[in-house]
């Protein structure tokens, strides 16, 4: 029985010398990511949990003596009891419940001075489990700040730990944080948590179980009673930290299988027993918490004192004179939550966000893509003619580049994300934007996401990582696509300004060249960005209603109080998304370039056989997402593209080789035969081709338009796209593209999944291959339906 | 007076009674602070009028009126 125990007990007979495994625990907002900042510097290693979404991140702390030791940062939590699979993760490390982490051999709680009490909550269940802590105070100086000062040595009294002032921003007490950890740790005594006496019996029973010394295992129920009645008392760490493991398990639902295999099947029979006796983890929660409040009373009163008048609450209202002085958090929030500034601030930072994304990456972007053409033109230059210089160039170094691309969007975004975060304004953003975000049963936190994800949803999914509720989460992964990102700009431009006439709607002429108002153009723009989010909308209220049932999650949001954010901080939250997106990411998105490559390059065509020079199409399709405005690179095609065929030029016959190429291409034929299937929605199969080079990024449809149509590379507004286009003819002589047939194609485009980058992204977020395929599924349905809608409406009412 | 959490005015005081509601969501409020006889302030309702934002034990939350509704709590007149 005893060998099956692997669990902190352990630790408690033989108190660590220098504790190599450190876990890192705290509250959310008490300062944690900071600290472990601090502690780790930039040693850090982040992955995931095997079989959940949760993150798993760990670091490199060096101890006194030259001793590494490694510091593992547990989601943060407010309790042991978990509510979400990143609490549950915190409560099965420390229980040794998860079989890929080892249990650790000391703690480290950080804990917010400022906000004591609720901290305690967490440290107390922390100190009950019998492992050796230290507990960081932080934030002194915002407790100072706030009129409260803190007893550090007798906090560590009556908690029975080292307890070591921090200011986790400014790097003060790390030393002494070191020096702490790195000496011999004796399990904590925690004051005694008072619980009603049945709670206690099954504690006992529990606990019992978990460690059973050889007299109590005869009188077995002596022992209970006995137990139960001194309950407070119980003398003996060891006993206290089984009795501690006891009520988490009581408290919170572990998986039976694990209960069973970490703590054998006599601790899973005393659970059950329990069950049976109606104290599950529901009923529990309440019990607990009031025990637990009553037993921080007395520890608060002895630790706490006001710096200034006896009432410590602040109050944002300011009525009433007893009261300590507004805090600076207080302040800035009459403003930034303010119904009238603060709606109008937070929009400004919401277009300040935005433009960033939009317009001031695409300076970096444009670098990349630049970079990218030089790197294949020297490719080009320098190696002879062959598969394998168009595997470089058109796959490996197009799909590197279609990889990097994505970088500036990510580092911009997590920069600004970093920022709202550690300074306190996101916790706003969601309370200002709950009401609107909850109609369609979503969090508050998801407005920035979605509203990220109008530049480029990568980024946006990747912001999702906010939501604690997973329910909330994936309907907003799901819907993010939605939102039209930068990436489809292209294709609507070519398609707005081929087939769309540029009539002025309402507005006023200044003369010849000035107009302000509205024209078609833009309020056909406009309108996709808006059918794009009543989509998002409309689904999210359907996932909600159907795939992710249940309550609304509830708020329950804490508005930490404010503060200048920590460089570090921000720098290492743009590195780790930068770095996940790369390696997670990149290597999936690289991979399935170089295949959609080969699909549209392969068989060759016998370029013989097309009468002319033996030229390469080295055109191709580059499925490199240029989201920067597009950089001509071609001298510009002045023929009319039908003339092209019989023009002696060397680059028309190149382009019509290359147009053959895309024609009998893999990629080509899948084109045809999927005609039948889009000619409903008015597209012939030049287009199919294009939606399937638009499957490795929109804008790709673009260029392989213009290779489709043999006018060479092509961006929106060349003119022998347009007029290839506008002349090209179904069979029986109807021209192929009209404005209905546009506008059909617009709708497919806002609502189609066409972005291998987003579904890779949704895959490494989710863990799984099951989202973004389930993600590809709807978004095709949801945009063919809408085609299929407009194109055969369209018809019907005389339009097409 | 007994009343409700959500139907308080900003700048009210009050003690919670007792909580009710999804246990999940009353077990995590309990867990957070808010159990009988906590002390809560109500600061403030949300531009569009929700959620709110209180105070208890010395920092502030924000509730959904709908949870708020759950948390029957004495009213402290403050004159």
């Amino acid at each position: 029985m005893a060998t099956q125990i692997r669990n902190p007990q352990s630790a408690i007979r033989n108190p660590v010398v220098a504790p190599r495994r450190i876990a890192l625990m705290g509250n959310p907002n008490a300062g944690k990511t900071t600290l472990f900042n601090a502690l780790t510097g930039m040693r850090q290693k982040v992955g995931n949990y095997p079989g959940v979404t949760v993150e798993k991140k760990e670091g490199r702390l060096r101890l006194a003596g030259e001793v590494d030791a490694s510091l593992l940062d547990l989601p943060g939590t407010y309790s042991l009891s978990p509510k979400s699979p990143d609490e549950e993760i915190a409560r099965d490390v420390l229980l040794g419940l998860r079989e890929d982490t080892p249990p650790p051999d000391a703690v480290l709680v950080v804990v917010d001075a400022s906000n004591l009490e609720r901290n305690l909550y967490l440290t107390t269940q922390v100190l009950e489990l019998g492992i050796p802590t230290v507990v960081a105070l932080n934030m002194t100086d915002v407790a100072r700040a706030n009129g409260k000062t803190v007893d550090v040595e007798n906090l560590s009294r009556a908690l029975g730990v080292p307890v070591v002032e921090t200011v986790a921003v400014r790097g003060a007490g790390l030393d002494e944080l070191r020096a702490a950890l790195s000496g011999s740790l004796a399990p904590a005594r925690p004051p005694a948590l008072r619980l009603p006496e049945n709670v206690e019996a099954a504690r006992s029973a529990i606990a019992e179980a978990l460690e059973p010394s050889p007299d109590e295992a005869e009188h077995e129920e002596a022992a209970v009673s006995g137990v139960a009645t001194l309950s407070a008392a119980t003398p003996g760490a060891a006993t206290s930290g089984a009795r501690g493991v006891a009520l988490r398990l009581l408290c919170g639902g572990a998986p039976d299988e694990a209960l069973r295999r970490v703590f054998g099947p006599l601790v899973a029979e005393a659970l059950e027993a329990a069950r049976a006796d109606g104290l599950t983890p529901i009923a529990l929660a309440a019990t607990e918490a009031q025990a637990r409040y009553a037993m921080l009373g007395p520890v608060m009163a002895r630790v706490v004192a006001p710096v200034a008048a006896p009432s410590a609450k602040p109050d944002a209202t300011g009525t009433s004179q007893s009261k300590p002085a507004r805090t600076f958090s207080d302040r800035a929030d009459a403003i930034l939550t303010h119904k009238a500034w603060g709606l109008a601030i937070f929009a400004l930072i919401t277009l300040l966000v935005f433009k960033a994304i939009f317009s001031w990456a695409s300076v970096p972007m444009a670098l990349i893509e630049g970079a990218q053409t030089w790197l294949g033109d020297q490719v080009m230059a320098r190696m002879a003619d062959g598969p394998l210089r168009d595997l470089l160039v058109q796959g490996v170094i197009a799909g590197v580049g279609a990889v990097l691309i994505f970088l500036p969007q990510i580092l911009v975004l997590f920069f600004f994300i970093g920022l709202l975060e550690d300074s306190g304004y996101m916790a706003r953003a969601a309370f200002l934007m709950d009401r609107m975000m909850g109609k369609v049963g979503l969090h508050g936190r998801a407005f920035i996401p979605l509203m990220s994800s109008f530049a480029c949803s990568i980024p946006g999914i990747m912001a999702t990582r906010t939501i604690s509720s997973r329910r909330d989460r994936m309907t907003t992964i799901l819907i993010a696509p939605l939102m039209s990102c930068s990436a489809r700009l292209p294709v609507y431009w070519l398609m707005i300004l081929t087939f769309i006439p540029n009539q002025r709607l309402w507005g006023v002429s200044l003369g010849e060249r000035f107009f302000i108002g509205l024209s078609l153009h833009e309020v056909v723009v406009f309108s996709m960005y808006v059918l794009g989010v009543v989509a998002a909308m409309g689904m999210a209220w359907l996932f909600k209603k159907t795939l992710f049932k249940g309550p609304p999650p509830p708020l329950m949001l804490e508005l930490p109080p404010y503060k200048v954010p920590a460089w570090r901080n921000v720098l290492v939250t743009m590195w780790e998304r930068a770095s996940q997106f790369l390696k997670r990411a990149g290597t999936i998105i690289l991979a399935i370039s170089i295949v959609l490559w080969f699909l549209l390059s392969y068989p060759k065509v016998d370029a013989a056989s097309l009468k002319g020079p033996d030229i390469s199409p080295a055109a191709g399709i580059r499925p490199g997402p240029g989201h920067a405005p597009p950089i001509a690179e071609e001298p510009s095609n002045e023929e009319a593209a039908e003339e092209a065929a019989s023009s002696d030029a060397a680059s028309a016959r190149e382009e019509a080789l290359a147009a053959a190429q895309m024609r009998d291409s893999f990629g080509g034929r899948i084109g045809r035969v999927i005609e039948p299937l889009i000619a409903p929605l008015g597209f012939n199969w030049k287009i199919g081709i294009g939606l399937i080079g638009a499957m490795s990024a929109r804008e790709v449809f673009v260029s392989t338009m213009g290779n489709v149509y043999a006018v060479g590379d092509a961006d929106e507004t060349s003119s022998p796209l347009k007029t290839a286009m506008q002349r090209d003819r179904w069979p029986d002589g109807r021209p192929v593209w009209t404005p209905l047939v546009a506008v059909s194609l617009l709708v497919y485009f806002v609502l189609a999944m066409q972005c291998i980058s987003t579904l890779a992204v949704v895959k490494r977020e989710t863990n799984s291959w099951k989202w973004p395929l389930f993600m590809q599924v709807y978004m095709t349905a949801l945009a063919w339906l809408a085609a299929f809608a407009v194109y055969q409406g369209g018809r019907l009412l005389g339009w097409g | 007076m007994q009343t409700t959490l959500d139907t308080l005015k900003p700048g009210d005081e009050a003690t919670v009674i007792e909580l009710r509601g999804e246990p999940e969501t009353t077990g995590r409020l309990m867990e957070m602070g808010l159990v009988a006889g906590t002390p809560v302030t109500l600061l403030k309702f949300a531009p569009l009028g929700d959620p709110l934002e209180i105070t208890a034990r010395g920092y502030h939350l924000s509730l959904r009126r709908q949870e708020a509704a759950g948390i029957l709590v004495e009213l402290r007149t403050t004159d």
